[in-house]
């Protein structure tokens, strides 16, 4: 691996991005905007539901954004030569993805920035924890969707196929995370199955940092995450193959 | 000398298919033209050299390192058939990111865009510029950092025959500096422009010499005339 590369990999994505201004305005206002949406629905119902809400939510959008933009901007480069290219040239397979996670990363660490901005500065979300951990849960849960993007891309032949692994690798996750049903509360098979999901920790960890000052059970679920990240990325570099039949 | 690049049995399947068997050639320096019809291998051979094909057995050796090791990353230039630049990064963006990759300094890439005659379309977004202008860039990729062996996959597809012409004497002035160019082509009237043709079909290759030598040896006047010939020998 080498830094020039990594870091030329992660300008260029950066690079795109820049050029593509609805994505960008879409990855920047969308998620304020349904944390907006999901205040105003609460707003008239006593018992703090936003409070309940509201923390899962900056785990959630974070992790499905990335994984969407990731999977299909990997399929791109796959299809379109680009990786072919690259790979036959001085370029690691780590340079590859550390670049495009380094460039989402960034990106996600200003999506964060400004969900997690609005929800305690303007709308009045409850946290109890400190504000900047919160912020680093958003952005590992956003490394964590590109990790897992960049692995499913392998499994996609089209752009069309590759958005619907959205709703089979994510929805799940959704499901049992804890938002809808506690995880304690669910059935025993359901709640092993929300113990091997990663979101599940990132949910966890969001809730437990607007409810206590205790930080220790935070981390270990961060770490927990961290771990799904590097395994993801570990993965989708097994996928990336420089011969293709 | 030795050859830049020597294959010794090479077979490859795709798809369930056999493209190619027992392939054995040897591509030494100049520019050595590859023509054949389309589906006969052509892209298949070229992704070995490049190293990015799976192959099933065979060696292919490049100034001596097999085909796609780390070694060689730095001495090729591989052009493939679909322009494989990003088509939201300018002409200048796109060379400067692979320019970084290879570790090669910036005054290459303006003389790659110049050898491209893509000077007055350095700062358009690759996207917006016709099919031509966008091979044109891809191309403009493999020149940067002089390597030892360029293999361009049709690169002169669907352009305009002044930059053909112009295009091929560059093929010519960067063999003459001493590097290894192969080009295909499905076109034969582009034949006459290579130091050597390798005739495909079917995976074989068929006929292999100087074009004049190959119109000489079927009694043909053009090239397109000798591949046909040479078909319905092999035929008898």
């Amino acid at each position: 691996m080498s830094a020039v590369i990594t870091f030329a990999v992660a300008g260029r994505v950066l690079a795109q991005l820049r050029r593509d201004h609805r994505t960008l305005a879409m990855l920047l206002v969308v998620p304020c905007a349904l944390i907006t949406l999901l205040w105003w629905m609460f707003e008239d119902l006593p018992g703090g539901v936003f409070d309940r809400f509201g923390p899962a939510l900056l785990a959630l959008f974070p992790f499905i954004i990335m994984f969407l933009v990731t999977s299909v901007t990997t399929l791109r480069e796959r299809s379109s030569g680009t990786l072919e290219r690259l790979l036959a040239m001085p370029m690691g397979k780590g340079d590859f993805l550390f670049g495009y996670a380094l460039a989402f990363g960034l990106v996600a660490a200003v999506q964060s920035l400004l969900a997690v901005a609005l929800s305690v500065g303007v709308l009045g979300l409850d946290v109890v924890g400190p504000v900047w951990l919160l912020g680093l849960v958003a952005v590992v849960d956003a490394v964590l969707g590109t990790a897992l993007g960049l692995f499913v891309s392998a499994f996609a032949a089209t752009e069309f196929q590759a958005v619907q692994f959205m709703p089979a690798v994510v929805l799940p996750q959704l499901l049992l995370c804890g938002l809808f049903v506690p995880r304690t509360a669910l059935p025993d098979v359901l709640g092993a199955i929300s113990d091997v999901l990663p979101l599940s920790y990132a949910v966890d960890a969001m809730q437990t940092l607007t409810r206590s000052s205790d930080v220790a059970d935070v981390w270990g679920d961060l770490g927990v995450v961290l771990a799904f990240v590097v395994g993801g990325l570990a993965l989708g570099a097994a996928t990336l193959r420089r011969r293709t039949p | 000398m030795k050859n830049a690049v020597e294959i010794t049995g090479l077979t490859v399947v795709r798809g369930g298919r056999t493209v190619l068997e027992g392939l054995d050639l040897a591509i030494g320096d100049g520019v050595t033209g590859l023509l054949g019809p389309s589906g006969c291998g052509k892209t298949t051979l070229m992704r070995c050299l490049a190293g990015v094909q799976r192959v099933a057995s065979g060696q292919v050796t490049i100034f001596g390192e097999p085909a796609g090791s780390a070694a060689l990353r730095h001495r090729l230039g591989y052009v493939t058939q679909s322009a494989s630049v990003y088509n939201d990064l300018t002409v200048v963006e796109n060379l400067r990111f692979f320019a970084r990759v290879l570790g090669v300094d910036r005054a290459d890439v303006d003389r790659a865009v110049t050898a491209v005659d893509l000077d007055s379309h350095r700062d358009q977004v690759v996207g917006r510029l016709s099919g031509g202008q966008q091979s044109r860039a891809s191309l403009a990729v493999a020149l940067l950092g002089s390597p030892s062996l360029l293999v361009l996959d049709e690169p002169t597809v669907g352009l305009d025959p002044v930059l053909r012409r112009d295009l091929w004497a560059l093929f010519h002035r960067i063999a003459d500096a001493g590097a290894a160019v192969l080009v295909s082509s499905h076109v034969m009237d582009e034949a006459e422009r290579c130091d050597r043709l390798l005739l495909m079909r079917e995976g074989r290759i068929i006929a292999d010499g100087s074009p004049a030598d190959i119109r000489q040896r079927t009694g043909s006047d053009d090239i397109e005339a000798a591949f046909l010939r040479v078909v319905e020998e092999a035929g008898r």
